[in-house]
């Protein structure tokens, strides 16, 4: 049968198309169904894109140990799939005595989970550190890092594809029915049947698993709105910025967090809301970000904003208790064959290969798992013509002279790259696609120059009406049509 | 590498006219580099008249005004080199750019900067609400209608009333989408008072002043805006918001000045507005390096950056050799009447002084106009409103999907939009050469030519048929 496989996974976020690297060297046959026309289009594309070092979990969760275990192998994995990463540290500050016993408290736990290198630091490092940075002293943790959010589920997923993996957007799972041996997932499109079901849903795990009869679950969408900053990075802001944590809701408290592609991104705020794709940004979060934050760091200047964005945390506290509840992995007695996936908030980014690798042995000790020899565990992006040297852009425009002619001037991304961002193996075409493949459109001019051009590309040479040219897949079309 | 005299970066209306004005104060070899393929800016997607009243004395569309520039530009023997990108310069004008063919080097003894301005975003603005599809600025917008045969949506909303969205909103009605209404944060509009009074008043459009967006509402695709009026402090006063439905917003939020290139060679800028900061010559304080146009301030009218390309080309050649510069005298960019038309007058758009003449009903009495030619306007304007029609019309066998075209004469305002719909249906066949008549039209029982406002070459095409 056609969409007939061993292996469903439903949601391609980090967590999911983890999974599915993981799996895709063993004898499987494996699908992903995703409901967004891209992978990591939910949390894992919305977040502060920081590889945590796992001091802020309770000790002897499972937050606490697959978090340390995905940051020591974070570096490794970036180099093996070719992400950006950079391991920047990162520095918590304290304003009052209260937050350096905070703090003190902090390294005690960061210690008892396994953390290495935590330390409290004095006002003159902290300075040092962060220049500009206020506060009395400050924790410093040297292993935290930073990475491409978007290219890591991208690198992931097209490893996983080159193995075999069949990704399928737009494949919203609309029912799941228990049969005799796995499951049939009805989806607006077709049917995929399957011997296990992996429920990678983030935001909508409750729901999926509540679909294949597992009920009981529920998650609490708790928003986080962002502010994005030019590339000032550079001269203001070396590495990830936090307050001390407070008692609060379940966050971090809003911190400054350089990027790895130099920008400053600004939050997030902490809010429960009722719907869990309700990614609006709003007036009172939006002032309160701007306040905290200039206090934070006085030389921000408002001008160097250039966007704005929210993401929503997959929270199984309540509102009413707040905190942080621990990830729930396992597969379900009361349903065999479905591995459920509840609650992956912060630091799930952080964890998603240590999660990985523990549904692939949830998964072992259900069927033998035989490694296929040849597979692929490294992935390699196209070049980024920006980063190259002049001899080798010269090279590049010779054998083809696409690479001369740029498209997206605020990154300097090439026509060339462009085109493979296009078509990459995934199949994404919309312009959310191209942009996290190419890092087009994500400068200062937001896309003045080059989104023109890149849509002219997709109508004139790959054949799309210009009505179906969508940001982020069906229903976000950008344009009505011709105007004549 | 490449030597040069002068090396003028960018070829819209202040880099064509710096270099042919550079040719012409006597340097050697005067280089016009440019990243698009096609000389002219952002002139060839302004498919509206109103170019050129000071510069040529007459009222003449973007691709006009272009051609006009690359004409003199040519003539006094500039050369050009487009499809390249200038990727960084130094503080001793080398300058590094790329293009189809590599990786280009130039040294100049002279440079001037003309790369113009880039609009400001919804980014920068902060307007609260989620990121649907269907957000554009006036520009981008502009360039999807005029030159990439694209559109939005039916309905529209336009956020800021600076003159590209004064003008989007007219021609996005022109091409049968309904503008629901243009909102301005500030008491007064942005924008020219005749772009006010021809785009918005002759049709109908809603301008609400102190007004804002202050929520943009839709999932995937944008459904609705609200909007609302300000307080004092430009705080959107909530209780009194409302929705307006729509399928695109527009935002016409002000212009940055664009100083990429030369920052890389340590340019200094005004905070504040962005823009190269210059003395009184168009210097900038990188020695031999002139700036003029959208990247120095964001000017008004082409006109008036042309006269300062003029300059600064001028300056480039006398720096080279050792000659006094010449100052710029700032009121020569003129005072445009800006803002709302006052009430019961009829903006004269005639030359760019815009003025605001009266009819007084009672007396029969008409001030305000500074020569006869206000006056005859306004007579016509009581007895039969006429305007120039630009547009654009299908092309085959070209490069773009498009030709814009004008009207031969003004005729009838309420013909317009009929016009408009009649030529959706013609199409011109390349090569068309400027001033072509491309299609006739009959209104009142005169006959309209709608004439060519560029030229466009036979395409290369396969030498052996």
């Amino acid at each position: 049968m056609q969409n007939q496989y061993d292996v469903i996974i439903i949601g391609a976020g980090a967590v999911g198309c983890a999974i599915a690297r993981e799996l895709s060297f063993y004898d499987l046959k494996i699908c992903v169904l995703e409901k967004e026309a891209d992978v990591a289009a939910g949390t894992s594309g919305r977040n502060s894109a920081v590889v945590h070092a796992g001091f802020n979990n309770k000790p002897g969760s499972l937050m606490a140990k697959l978090c340390v275990a995905g940051n020591e192998g974070m570096e490794a994995l970036c180099r093996q799939l070719d992400v950006p990463y950079e391991k920047t540290g990162k520095v918590l500050v304290a304003f009052d005595a209260e937050d350096e016993a905070v703090l003190q408290g902090l390294v005690a736990q960061g210690e008892q989970n396994g953390c290495r290198g935590l330390r409290l630091i004095r006002q003159e490092e902290l300075e040092k550190l962060v220049p500009g940075v206020g506060g009395i002293g400050g924790m410093l943790s040297p292993e935290t890092a930073i990475l491409d959010p978007f290219k890591y589920g991208i690198a992931l997923a097209e490893n996983a594809a080159a193995n075999g993996v069949v990704f399928r957007f737009e494949e919203e799972a609309l029912a799941i029915e228990r049969q005799k041996e796995g499951f049939r997932v009805r989806t607006p499109r077709g049917e995929y049947q399957s011997a296990f079901l992996i429920n990678a849903a983030g935001l909508f795990a409750d729901r999926v698993s509540a679909l294949a009869g597992v009920g009981g679950y529920r998650i609490y969408p708790c928003r986080g709105e962002y502010f994005l900053m030019d590339r000032v990075a550079d001269s203001l802001l070396k590495l990830p910025v936090y307050p001390a944590p407070k008692k609060g809701i379940g966050g971090l408290g809003v911190h400054l967090t350089p990027t790895i592609h130099g920008n400053i991104i600004i939050g997030p705020s902490a809010e429960y809301i009722d719907s869990n794709e309700d990614y609006a940004c709003t007036r009172p979060v939006m002032d309160q970000l701007w306040q905290e934050a200039s206090a934070l760091l006085p030389a921000l200047k408002r001008g160097d904003i250039i966007g704005s964005y929210s993401g929503i945390r997959a929270k199984q506290a309540p509102p009413g208790e707040g905190g942080f509840r621990d990830f729930v992995i396992r597969e379900e007695e009361a349903c065999p064959g479905l591995i459920n996936l509840i609650g992956i908030e912060s630091p799930g980014l952080t964890a998603s290969r240590p999660i990985a690798l523990m549904v692939k042995e949830l998964l072992e000790k259900r069927i033998p798992l035989k490694e296929v020899p040849g597979r692929s565990r490294t992935h390699r992006f196209p070049p980024r013509f920006a980063e190259l040297s002049r001899k080798e852009q010269e090279a590049l425009i010779r054998q083809d002279p696409e690479y001369g002619e740029i498209i997206c001037r605020c990154q300097r991304v090439t026509k060339k790259e462009i085109r493979q961002a296009i078509e990459n193996p995934l199949g994404a075409r919309s312009i959310s696609a191209i942009k996290y493949r190419a890092w087009a459109t994500t400068g200062r001019c937001n896309g003045g120059y080059c989104l023109n051009r890149i849509v002219d590309m997709l109508v004139k040479e790959y054949g799309l009406k210009p009505e179906e040219v969508s940001l982020r897949g069906r229903g976000s079309e950008l344009l009505a049509g011709k105007v004549k | 590498m490449e030597r040069c005299d002068v090396l003028v970066l960018g070829a819209g209306p202040g880099g064509l006219a710096a270099a042919a004005a550079a040719k012409k104060q006597g340097a050697e070899k005067v280089i016009l580099l440019d990243r698009d393929k096609k000389a002219g800016g952002i002139l060839n997607q302004c498919i509206h008249d109103g170019f050129g009243l000071i510069r040529y004395g007459s009222s003449l569309s973007g691709p006009e005004y272009a051609l006009r520039a690359l004409n003199e530009a040519r003539e006094a023997g500039v050369t050009l080199r487009l499809g390249l990108q200038a990727v960084s310069m130094t503080p001793d004008r080398r300058l590094l750019a790329q293009g189809e063919e590599g990786l280009a080097e130039f040294e100049a003894g002279a440079i001037v900067l003309a790369t113009g301005c880039r609009e400001r975003t919804r980014g920068a603005i902060a307007i609260p609400g989620t990121r649907p599809a269907g957000i554009f600025t006036a520009g981008v917008l502009q360039n999807f209608v005029n030159v990439r045969n694209m559109i939005c949506g039916k309905r529209v909303v336009i956020l800021g009333s600076g003159d590209i969205g004064l003008i989007m909103a007219r021609r996005l009605t022109l091409e049968g989408a309904k503008v629901e209404a243009v909102l301005e944060v500030m008491p007064q509009p942005g924008g020219l008072a005749r772009n006010v009074s021809q785009c918005l008043y002759d049709y109908g459009i809603p301008l609400y002043c102190s007004h804002t967006v202050s929520n943009i509402i839709g999932k995937k695709k944008i459904e609705a805006v609200e909007a609302a009026p300000v307080d004092e402090k430009m705080n959107p006063i909530s209780e009194k918001s409302w929705i307006i439905p729509c399928d695109a917003l527009v935002l016409s939020v002000g212009l940055i000045p664009e100083n990429e290139v030369a920052l890389t060679a340590g340019l200094i800028r005004d905070e504040k507005s962005g823009g190269a900061k210059t003395d009184g010559f168009l210097m900038t304080n990188l020695p031999g390096v002139f700036a003029c146009g959208n990247c120095r301030k964001v000017m008004d009218l082409a006109d008036f950056v042309s006269r300062q390309g003029t300059l600064a080309g001028e300056n480039a050649v006398r720096f080279l050799k050792g000659e006094a510069l010449k100052a710029w005298q700032e009121q020569e960019s003129g005072s445009m009447v800006k803002g709302l038309p006052l009430p019961g007058s009829v903006t004269c758009p005639l030359c760019p002084n815009g003025c605001q003449v009266v009819w007084e009903e009672a007396t029969g009495l008409i001030h305000g106009n500074r020569c006869p030619r206000g006056e005859a306007f306004i007579r016509q304007e009581r007895a039969h409103p006429a305007r120039v029609l630009t547009t654009t019309l299908r092309l085959e066998g070209g490069e773009s999907p498009l030709i814009s075209v004008r009207s031969h004469k003004a005729f009838g305002l309420e013909h317009q939009r009929e016009a408009v719909r009649q030529l959706k249906h013609r199409s011109a066949q390349a090569p068309v050469q400027a001033g072509d008549v491309l299609a006739r039209l009959f209104f009142d029982g005169e006959e309209i030519q709608m004439l060519a406002g560029e030229e466009i070459l036979a395409p290369a095409g396969p030498s052996v048929l």
